[in-house]
């Protein structure tokens, strides 16, 4: 069974019809990248994926693991193995990280049945994703993504994903605004999870991301219409020339 | 329901009456330390909304309501009713049932030489020269009218006396019990805390109730801080929700003592919390920190009065409130910089988190500076939960509730961070964490608020 169906998505924004139905199936194993331009939908994807309640859907299923994603709240998609690298991760004054990610890899453990885990047991684990991810410890009891760089936060979204071992990842615009260090790192992060059981769509602007984790299947996003859908040779073609012939496929179909 | 006339007569016969009976009535400078007080009361009535400093609240439920003083055969509670009310790590709790000092019910362990923890009445007749060596001095009863009820009325309270140099480790506790039995009963607790200089001491009021009558709690304390003394004073009220609860810390500090004042309000149906520092000697700090929590129908109005009268002190204020459902808060920050007070560091902050449609809140800030050379800065922000931060801990696997919960909590502990850890603030955490907990777990009417919240963020109002 495929990780991830996404059968004739429609998404209305503000009575704006943003996704015009999306076919989408991912298995186990693989690794997507959804490309495409400013306005084409990509994030309006990713934030639907992990229910942003602001969308309305008017048509269309997804199938997480076999089950109804869009009866799902946010936390039940968490708790199911969803995890949404967000483009712009939310600071939060008051809540330190490692206080942050123990709730939440807890709250996940409780939903699987297994026990909680405490603050003893937390921290070697904490700590070697930090070391994965080139973090400071200091990080740990700062407030959650407070005062961090852009970098930080970014790494700050692959540490949680490494901690909370998601079936299903979907990182959106992880990559932009990355000096080439910080991509490089979280490039080694992302790398690091893939796995045969796991599955990751990965959002991008640019085919820069895609030098250090190849997907198995590149898919262009244009206008809330996936138009092609190719191997990782189609983000070089894109590289090279851009979305605009894209659209000209999109008029003539193959 | 009585009128403004029954109002004076109900007050003038429990006076009458009390006087036949209270301790040091033979005392010439206590005698007339009530009676001046009660004429100023006569004189003044109950503040309406015209006053200027009672602009927002309508004290109009306590004034027509026929409060009686507590019978002194009274009630009978039990140590084992008050076992929730025990803090761990804190051995001497006074307690006062209906405003009296009940000292079947108290604890008095682990008190260093010298220092004194009492009950007022019984040192009026102990140590009437010590007593009155403070007692009134500070307070002033001319501005207000339930600091004059609280005078005219005072008989019981915390005495608690910290001789030159002790420092006291441990936290004093007092507890003040209100039960009702069903009868209005009015209470006028008044403490006094005197620390010398050098000393250093932390205290704990808290106000509970044991049932859910009306109960009119109309406190005041009166706090000398010595030179270069070190005081955390912390004041709890979680009464029922038909409660209320007028109290009034008015601190004197001497040179270089450092006073903390932490409030805590979550119950009470209407509450008044008055803090007013004077400081009275050249570089003092106050901080004035303060988190209230208001649901239901809750009023719950903090006024500041924070006087420099000397050069080179400093005060911080900061308050948080939340509120949901119809609670109404308000904040009124007033600072007061004397001619003298040159150097002077003052500073207010208010933040408010509203979350119904119906909640409100009222923040005033008001700054008289007669002096040229100092610093004084206010602010206020009103906000509602950051929608985009709910939705963030979700995506992670957090359940609703709880990641408001984690979110109200986020906020309440910039208040909690002020506290220095030990006993007093580990109660007062899980105390707020109980409260927090009753105004998270109502998602519907979160539910409605979501798509006007996108996006909103601080609003600046000061």
């Amino acid at each position: 069974m495929s990780l991830l169906e996404i059968k004739n998505l429609h998404v209305n924004v503000d009575n704006h019809e943003i996704l015009k139905g999306i076919d989408l199936t991912v298995n186990a194993g693989e690794v997507h990248s959804i490309m495409g331009p400013n306005g084409s939908g990509k994030s309006t994807l990713a934030q639907v994926l992990a229910r942003r309640e602001a969308y309305n859907i008017t048509a269309g299923e997804i199938w997480l693991d076999g089950k109804d994603l869009l009866a799902m709240k946010p936390e039940e998609a968490a708790c199911e193995g969803l995890f949404l690298a967000f483009q712009y991760p939310v600071e939060i004054s008051g809540i330190s990280n490692a206080y942050f990610l123990r709730s939440a890899l807890n709250a996940i453990r409780k939903y699987r049945g297994l026990d909680e885990m405490d603050a003893m047991d937390f921290l070697p684990l904490y700590r070697e994703k930090l070391k994965l991810l080139e973090m400071d410890e200091k990080l740990m009891n700062r407030s959650v993504n407070e005062g961090f760089s852009g970098g930080e936060k970014k790494r700050n979204e692959i540490l949680q994903m490494a901690i909370l071992e998601p079936k299903l990842a979907v990182l959106d615009e992880t990559d932009s605004g990355l000096d080439i260090d910080a991509l490089r790192i979280v490039a080694k992060g992302i790398e690091a999870m893939r796995s045969p059981k796991r599955a990751m769509v990965v959002v991008t602007h640019y085919q820069r991301l895609l030098n250090y984790i190849v997907p198995d299947f590149v898919h262009v996003l244009l206008d809330g219409r996936i138009v092609r859908s190719g191997g990782p040779e189609l983000a070089l073609e894109l590289e090279e020339k851009g979305y605009s012939t894209m659209e000209t496929a999109n008029a003539t179909p193959a | 329901m009585i009128t403004a006339t029954q109002q004076l007569e109900n007050y003038l016969e429990s006076f009458t009456e009390l006087q036949k009976r209270v301790v040091g009535r033979s005392l010439p400078w206590l005698r007339q330390l009530r009676e001046d007080a009660f004429a100023r009361f006569c004189e003044a009535g109950f503040p309406t909304t015209h006053d200027e400093d009672w602009r927002f609240t309508n004290v109009s439920a306590i004034a027509k309501t026929a409060f009686q003083l507590p019978r002194k055969d009274g009630v009978q509670i039990s140590r084992k009713n008050l076992d929730p009310y025990r803090i761990p790590g804190v051995e001497c709790q006074l307690v006062f049932v209906n405003g009296r000092f009940a000292s079947e019910l108290s604890l008095l362990n682990n008190l260093p030489r010298g220092v004194k923890v009492s009950s007022l009445a019984a040192e009026i007749l102990n140590s009437p020269k010590e007593i009155e060596a403070h007692l009134g001095c500070y307070l002033d009863t001319k501005r207000d009218a339930f600091a004059a009820l609280n005078t005219a009325f005072l008989e019981d309270g915390a005495y608690v006396h910290i001789p030159r140099g002790t420092v006291l480790e441990e936290p004093i506790s007092v507890l003040f019990v209100s039960v009702t039995n069903g009868v209005p009963l009015m209470s006028h607790p008044r403490n006094l805390i005197v620390e010398e200089e050098d000393s250093q001491a932390t205290i704990l009021e808290e106000y509970i109730s044991l049932d859910s009558g009306a109960a009119f709690c109309n406190t005041v304390t009166e706090l000398v801080a010595g030179e270069n003394a070190i005081l955390s004073h912390y004041m709890i009220e979680r009464e029922h929700t038909e409660a209320f609860n007028v109290s009034t810390l008015r601190m004197q500090q001497g040179r270089a003592a450092t006073v903390a004042s932490h409030s805590v309000l979550l119950g009470g149906a209407l509450v008044r919390n008055n803090v007013h520092p004077v400081l009275a000697g050249e570089g003092g700090d106050c901080l004035i920190n303060g988190l209230f929590i208001g649901n239901g129908r809750q009023h719950i109005d903090n006024y500041m009065l924070v006087e420099h009268a000397k050069p080179h002190c400093g005060s911080r204020q900061f308050y948080n409130g939340i509120l949901d459902g119809h609670a109404h808060g308000v904040f009124h920050g007033r600072i007061i910089v004397h001619k003298e007070a040159q150097k002077t560091d003052a500073k207010q902050t208010n933040r408010n988190l509203l979350l119904s449609d119906d909640a409100q809140i009222d923040t005033k800030p008001q700054l008289e500076i007669y002096a040229d050379d100092v610093k004084c800065t206010h602010g206020a922000t009103i906000g509602q939960m950051a929608e985009d931060a709910l939705f963030y801990l979700r995506a992670r696997g957090i359940d609703e509730v709880s990641a408001r919960k984690l979110l109200l909590f986020a906020f309440a502990s910039e208040c909690l961070d002020r506290m220095k850890y030990g006993p007093v603030r580990t109660h007062v955490e899980a105390v707020i964490n109980q409260s927090l907990l009753q105004v998270a777990n109502v998602p519907g009417i979160w539910k409605e608020r979501k798509q006007e919240d996108v996006g909103r963020t601080w609003e600046e109002v000061g």
